[in-house]
């Protein structure tokens, strides 16, 4: 994996499919729902940390889906910790693997330590231990599965389901939009504990986060991927949609690409001109019941996140999608 | 332990503690079972870029010894390649019998 450095990672722009590495970290025979997302972004972010790691993964599908006893689907060192101390498990081996090097037990290079939890995992239970081990400056990585729901238990809202999505505990009627408060930023807050690396990825750019993984991993210190992984049973969408549907997501502007160095904001997939955010909402059934009006207010709240995402990165405007009015309704 | 499935393991065969020592044994489960569709490749239209390989989620396509790349038996028929397929060489066909 010497290839892979961490100087020679900016070449990844220009890298082709076939000559990304074949070895299989996250192994066939896990058992994901057809055209998961999730599976796939875990499947690559292994391939990117490479064999030498130690990961902790919180509850959540990854860990339901891949570790089906007496099987399990991961080749790394990995132990199943709870929801809400994924993260203290982590620093604990972190600070673990530095007293044996101290004492000269441990020889040659470190192992990376990483955790990994869902969206459920990582914005609401396990948000105080991975506050904790970002402000204690432990060398970790943070991947966060974000499928914008609890998906293994019955599709239940998190604190990180969008605005309007209809889940089985946020259900749309004659009261009720769906899910109505909006996602939480994790980004922003992963950002405020001054660490050196946040960034968002998506599995279908691949190569974007491939060097993000490759980049958040050789960071010395904490670091924070923010990965959002279509789940086609949660969103009510095709399976064979899963890819297209992250490619919408960040073409919409729902769901930016950028990374946080030092504080410092870049935009890493810039999109010339924005598609309407129905593309995004219309292939998932759990936008099907949004009216034109919702629908507008989720247009002008998507690019209005976006220009303030724009303004930290110092990026210039795309050329936005035009909302047209509605006509008054008559009573 | 062995890759075999929870209800061939018998007890003096669990490690202390439950843990799992062999790597990667999910390998040891079929996932091809659950289809209800497969890929089938063109190979006249085949440009081998390898798109359909990095976007299965299953790991569920494997290159052949000519570059070219065809599905295993862990292909869970969910149809993300053949919607990504650069040249639309891949088609989806239903299970047979």
């Amino acid at each position: 994996m010497d290839k892979f450095g961490y100087a020679q990672s900016q070449k990844f722009d220009t890298y082709a499919s076939r000559l990304m590495p074949r070895e299989e970290y996250f192994t066939s025979g896990h058992r994901s729902c057809q055209g998961c997302g999730e599976a796939l972004a875990v499947r690559w972010v292994c391939k990117a940390i490479g064999k030498d790691a130690i990961i902790a993964h919180a509850t959540g599908c990854m860990e339901i889906v891949s570790s089906g006893w007496p099987q399990t689907a991961w080749m790394h060192p990995w132990l199943h910790v709870a929801f809400e101390n994924a993260s203290a498990v982590a620093s604990g081996i972190e600070s673990a693997l530095k007293v044996l090097q101290r004492k000269g037990k441990l020889k040659g290079p470190m192992p990376k330590v990483v955790a990994m939890g869902g969206d459920g995992g990582t914005t609401d239970i396990g948000l105080q231990s991975l506050s904790g081990a970002l402000e204690r400056g432990h060398n970790f990585t943070y991947f966060c599965w974000d499928n914008e729901a609890y998906m293994n238990t019955g599709i239940q809202r998190s604190s990180s389901t969008p605005y309007g999505a209809m889940t089985t505990t946020s259900p749309p009627g004659k009261m009720s939009i769906g899910q109505h408060t909006q996602k939480k930023n994790m980004t922003a807050i992963a950002v405020a504990h001054g660490i050196p690396y946040v960034a968002t990825a998506s599995p279908s750019y691949l190569f974007d986060l491939f060097f993000k993984v490759r980049k958040a991993i050789e960071t010395p210190g904490p670091a924070y991927v923010h990965v959002l992984s279509v789940c086609p049973t949660g969103w009510r969408s095709a399976t064979d949609l899963s890819v297209r549907l992250g490619r919408l997501a960040v073409e919409t502007g729902v769901f930016p690409l950028f990374e946080v160095v030092n504080g410092k904001y870049r935009l890493t997939v810039e999109v010339p001109k924005l598609r309407p955010v129905n593309d995004y909402l219309k292939p998932q059934g759990r936008f099907r019941h949004l009216r034109e009006k919702e629908r507008d207010f989720i247009q002008k709240h998507t690019m209005a996140q976006y220009q303030l995402l724009l303004d930290k990165c110092g990026a210039s405007y795309p050329e936005f999608p035009v909302i047209t009015e509605p006509e008054e309704e008559k009573e | 332990m062995s890759s075999k499935p929870m209800d061939q393991v018998t007890w003096q065969e669990i490690e202390a503690g439950a843990i799992l020592t062999e790597p990667g044994s999910a390998r040891g489960y079929n996932t091809g079972d659950w289809r209800s569709q497969h890929p089938v490749w063109t190979k006249s239209r085949c440009i081998r870029c390898g798109v359909c390989w990095t976007v299965c989620p299953e790991g569920g396509i494997s290159e052949e010894p000519g570059g070219y790349f065809d599905m295993n038996t862990y292909c869970k028929g969910c149809g993300i390649c053949a919607k990504e397929c650069v040249t639309g060489c891949i088609s989806m066909v239903p299970e047979e019998e």
